[in-house]
């Protein structure tokens, strides 16, 4: 019996937290991105970019002002799981959880619903559907904690997703390439400057996988393996000579930061996936205790 | 670079005074128009029942809130990717007299020639910027085609509405294109670096 009521109320907890992170994340985004965009503003030496970026910083005061959403795309519901091995409420309850408190938050606040059936185009209710929304699991050992990160993904950036099967013969300038080609060929349909998250290595759905776990890390933030971080700072300086600019329109800050994320692969293999991420690149986190206390965090 | 505020709707003379990178902003009155909209129009052959002429369209879905009957509070409302609704662009200068299309991310250079013969321009907004955009729509005037929640045929009464850049002149010029030649010329460079 006790058993029972403390699953149903950590079951409750996470429902009430992806409520308020889904919510929160839309309207309230993180210091990191607003410093990141602020810098931008400082680099920026275009009349077109400085216009963009002087915008882009106004906006983020008045949705702050007038409590209203940065951005209307209230995106795919995308969470990001950290669970701990030890954490009492089963995956499939924090998955119903999520579900329940993405319905939530769309109904009570209310949200604007882009969640359709992929053929026939119907909308199937506020914001889930089958395998809607998305989440991303990883799992610790020895740990009783769990941690949630909610990242709603407006669709002009996921339209602006890419994915090649270089050979290992193209090697690491293959790689580069392709994000290269990539970023350039998105312009500013993606609304740069944003974070741009590859994904290298594994098979090629997780290449993309991987590519869609970079975007959700803190802008500017390095791989901890020394090789890939320096590929990721690489990377970010050569978009930015590239002119595409403040939402496409020509300018010096392309993009805010490159997060790379790898798995070991083949050895015939060498794929790489481009996942790119708005200016708006809004995330919110909690970290739920086995004990059901919830404390959120802006910086996660 | 200049700087202008256009009362819309506007005239071709208006129109063609404006050149590729200026700023404008916008007052009087905004169509909010999206793929489903122009569907109907084009694909469907239905005659939108409101005047286009010497309009100002704007990409957007808002989300809004009911107040009765045809009457709507906006609540949110952005913009959003132009490149998927750049072959209606011939047609709405063409028949319906349209004079500026608005939205985020660009047109594709076919947009280019028919905007200089017809005299339009395509205003880049800031993508994402919807907080701001919200606060520069007085009301929201008449709504049209409701089936089609929230891709119907909005008309908003705007004041400071921007600031927005010229993407595409009707003189031939376009940003997006320049942008992407320049930035293919560097790419060159990039990868003999490489």
């Amino acid at each position: 019996m006790a058993a029972t009521t403390t699953v149903s109320r950590l079951q409750d907890a996470v429902l009430e937290a992806a409520a308020r992170l889904y919510v929160w994340a839309l309207k309230d985004i993180p210091q990191d991105l607003r410093d990141a965009l602020g810098d931008a503003a400082e680099k920026e030496t275009s009349v077109t970019g400085q216009r963009v970026l002087q915008t882009i910083l106004r906006n983020v005061q008045v949705a702050e002002q007038e409590r209203n959403l940065v951005c209307q795309d209230t995106g795919i519901a995308v969470y990001y799981c950290r669970v701990g091995e030890r954490f009492p409420l089963h995956p499939a309850r924090i998955y119903e959880a999520l579900r329940a408190g993405t319905e939530r938050a769309t109904l009570e606040h209310p949200l604007r619903s882009n969640t359709v059936h992929t053929l026939t185009r119907e909308n199937t209710g506020p914001n889930t559907g089958y395998r809607v929304p998305i989440v991303h699991w990883d799992f610790v050992p020895g740990w009783d904690g769990l941690d949630v990160k909610c990242v709603p993904k407006g669709s002009g950036s996921e339209n602006m997703s890419f994915l090649k099967m270089c050979v290992p013969a193209d090697g690491v300038r293959g790689i580069k390439r392709f994000v290269l080609d990539s970023i350039v060929g998105a312009g500013g349909k993606p609304c740069p400057p944003g974070i741009v998250g590859v994904g290298i290595g594994g098979s090629a759905d997780y290449a993309m996988h991987l590519a869609k776990e970079a975007i959700a890390r803190p802008v500017g933030t390095r791989n901890p393996d020394p090789l890939v971080a320096q590929l990721e700072d690489e990377l970010t300086e050569l978009l930015n000579e590239t002119g595409v600019g403040p939402m496409g329109l020509g300018g010096d800050v392309t993009v805010l930061s490159v997060h790379v994320e790898h798995a070991d692969t083949h050895m015939t293999l060498n794929p790489v996936a481009v996942n790119y991420q708005c200016w708006a690149a809004r995330r919110a986190s909690a970290h739920v205790a086995a004990s059901g206390d919830v404390r959120y965090d802006r910086d996660a | 670079m200049s700087a202008h505020e256009i009362t819309f709707p506007t005239t071709e003379e208006q129109i063609r005074a404006l050149k590729a990178g200026d700023e404008v902003i916008v007052q009087g009155h905004v169509i909010g128009i999206r793929d489903r909209t122009q569907i109907r129009i084009f694909d469907q052959g239905v005659e939108p029942p409101m005047d286009l002429s010497g309009a100002f369209l704007l990409h957007t879905a808002p989300n809004v809130r009911k107040l009765g009957p045809g009457r709507y509070e906006p609540l949110c409302v952005g913009t959003t990717t132009s490149a998927r609704m750049v072959r209606f662009t011939e047609p709405l200068g063409e028949r319906y007299g349209v004079r500026a299309i608005c939205g985020k991310g660009g047109f594709p250079d076919e947009a280019i020639e028919p905007m200089r013969r017809l005299g339009m321009v395509y205003f880049a907004i800031v993508g994402g910027a919807a907080a701001l955009e919200t606060t520069q729509i007085e009301e929201i005037e008449e709504v049209v085609w409701e089936e089609l929640m929230p891709e119907c045929l909005w008309r908003f009464r705007v004041k400071d509405f921007g600031p927005l850049t010229v993407g595409i002149d009707a003189h031939g010029n376009s940003l997006y294109r320049d942008v992407q030649e320049r930035a293919r010329k560097k790419l060159e460079d990039i990868y003999a670096r490489l």
